[in-house]
């Protein structure tokens, strides 16, 4: 079966979502909720497998810290990988663990020639020990770094070529990051290689308490902005169909109203013109 | 020499949890702290970590409420970052800061409570474990039981609180777990997890029970494990303590002693 559109999986929507059978449908869960012994968790996790297609999105292998993945940290998604079987495997372009230290969130790196060796070595190393190919993803900006020697699309895409991965296209992030940054995120969306992108994610942001609009955040707590969605529009009318995630990890609604997102975005996928593009 | 990048980490990750992020930062660094987004990546650093310590400690929570759970969670996050890439255990040593947190004193019971909603954390993400067939057991020979051990189930987890009723202290402070009230009797309580299939289960365990698996997870023999479990209280039924142990889930086989010697 050919993915079109799927969902963040959540445990309160686990007999909705194992019920569910929407053309096109799969799941996606962060890898790290899962990275267990045993238990009810991962037992649940496989029964969703059993009946959908699965993706692990990876949020703490910190490939872009100056150090290779923690090994224990690998072996654990090599195990999980193993057992789940994944659609589609993905990580982000983002540093968190750093000496022994994990802090939960994607943090920036400046996109030196230095920085993409190093990104470059552990994309390879966790593509070797998962032997399959990762998709990464841009992430939200909000800093203004004077030490750039690449621009965001330009590394993105020296990243696969060198590496080999996919690229996995965060919509929702480069609306966020060129708000913030004050740049046309058309440009970004019209700029990646359409055989890169393996998958692409939408989400809802918000805007910071203080800052207002001129701080967007990428907080996963609303529905896909409209603006959101002209972006999606254009990319896939000119990229064509690919997997789609709708994001959502606050404030979550009952599992018919993701779904109602989620069907917006697969009819979108199906339509003619974006199988034709 | 220390790399660029590794500089630039270091440097961040110093700022991200320090009082003022740009106070003796590098210049580059601080040039990013400066930025209104710099406090993007503070904040949500600091509401995942206490987030996860909320959803670990759903007793301690329920105990002190949200206010104060999240101001005490804020301080212990400073003190101790996540050691592994993952939020699921995250909180290891909260019980232990509980102990020795002044503001907590009001409630003595708080870092024992706490300690069970650890318990019952690893005993959910344990590794799934088959359980000790009682036949096995009932056939062994008195040689036999002194020269092999009973395996405690991965699952469970268990001890002894001498000066609480922490058991029911817990379920009365766990959704999931209600009692459904009652008066509480003022007493020293132990308590046994265990996953058997599935859920995490709950139950009151006796001064010699603790002491009985204490001695197994020591890799004592049978024999040795029954004569720990008397030793702590003589009148003990030590058969209908195994048979409550067995239908707990709290074993998951036979092996050779791997204690040494005592005495």
């Amino acid at each position: 079966m050919t993915l079109t559109a799927g969902l963040g999986l959540k445990p309160q929507h686990f007999d909705d979502a194992h019920a569910c059978g929407a053309p096109g449908l799969w799941y996606e869960v962060h890898a790290e909720n899962y990275m267990v012994d045993g238990g009810p968790r991962i037992a649940w996790l496989e029964r969703i497998r059993a009946a959908h297609p699965v993706s692990l999105h990876g949020v703490a292998l910190s490939l872009a810290a100056d150090a290779p993945p923690d090994p224990a940290h690998l072996d654990g998604l090599a195990r999980l990988v193993d057992r789940i079987e994944p659609a589609l495997v993905s990580e982000h372009l983002a540093w968190s663990t750093w000496r022994g230290a994990y802090r939960p969130d994607l943090l920036p790196v400046p996109r030196t020639r230095a920085v993409l060796q190093r990104v470059v070595d552990n994309i390879g190393r966790v593509q070797q020990r998962l032997k399959r190919r990762i998709a990464l993803e841009n992430p939200s900006h909000y800093l203004v770094f004077d030490a750039h020697d690449y621009g965001e699309v330009e590394f993105l895409v020296e990243v696969a070529r060198r590496s080999g991965c996919a690229l996995l296209l965060d919509v929702n992030n480069v609306h966020v990051s060129a708000s913030n940054l004050r740049y046309p995120a058309a440009t970004l969306i019209d700029a990646v290689p359409a055989e890169l992108v393996a998958e692409v994610h939408l989400a809802g942001h918000g805007q910071d308490p203080v800052h207002g609009a001129a701080l967007l955040i990428d907080t996963h707590d609303a529905p896909v902005a409209p603006a959101v969605w002209s972006l999606y529009e254009r990319l896939i009318g000119r990229i064509g169909a690919r997997p789609t995630l709708i994001e959502r990890d606050e404030d979550i609604p009952p599992f018919a109203e993701l779904l109602r997102e989620r069907d917006h975005a697969h009819a979108l996928l199906t339509m003619p013109v974006a199988e034709a593009a | 020499m220390k790399s660029e990048l590794s500089a630039y980490q270091d440097a961040f990750a110093a700022a991200l949890l320090a009082e003022d992020p740009q106070a003796g930062a590098p210049p580059e660094l601080a040039r990013l702290a400066a930025q209104p987004g710099f406090a993007v990546y503070r904040n949500t650093v600091m509401k995942a970590c206490i987030d996860a310590l909320q959803a670990n400690y759903p007793a301690v929570a329920r105990l002190v409420g949200d206010e104060w759970f999240r101001a005490a969670a804020a301080l212990h996050v400073r003190r101790h970052l996540p050691s592994q890439p993952s939020l699921l255990l995250y909180g290891e040593e909260f019980p232990g800061f509980l102990a020795s947190f002044e503001p907590a004193r009001e409630i003595p019971y708080l870092a024992d409570v706490a300690r069970v909603d650890r318990w019952w954390t690893e005993a959910h993400v344990a590794a799934d474990d088959p359980l000790l067939d009682p036949a096995v057991l009932a056939a062994l020979t008195p040689d036999q039981a002194r020269c092999l051990a009973l395996r405690p189930h991965a699952t469970a987890r268990w001890g002894w609180c001498e000066e609480w009723p922490v058991l029911t202290l817990w379920r009365r402070n766990r959704e999931a777990f209600a009692d459904g009230g009652g008066t509480i009797a003022w007493k020293g309580e132990g308590v046994l997890l265990t996953r058997p299939v599935g859920a995490v289960r709950p139950e009151a365990l006796s001064r010699a029970g603790v002491a009985l698996l204490d001695a197994c997870a020591a890799g004592q023999c049978i024999e040795r494990a029954v004569l720990a479990a008397l030793e702590v209280d003589a009148r003990a039924d030590i058969a209908a303590l195994i048979q409550r142990l067995l239908e707990a889930g709290a074993f998951s086989g036979l092996h050779p002693m791997t204690a040494k010697e005592v005495r």
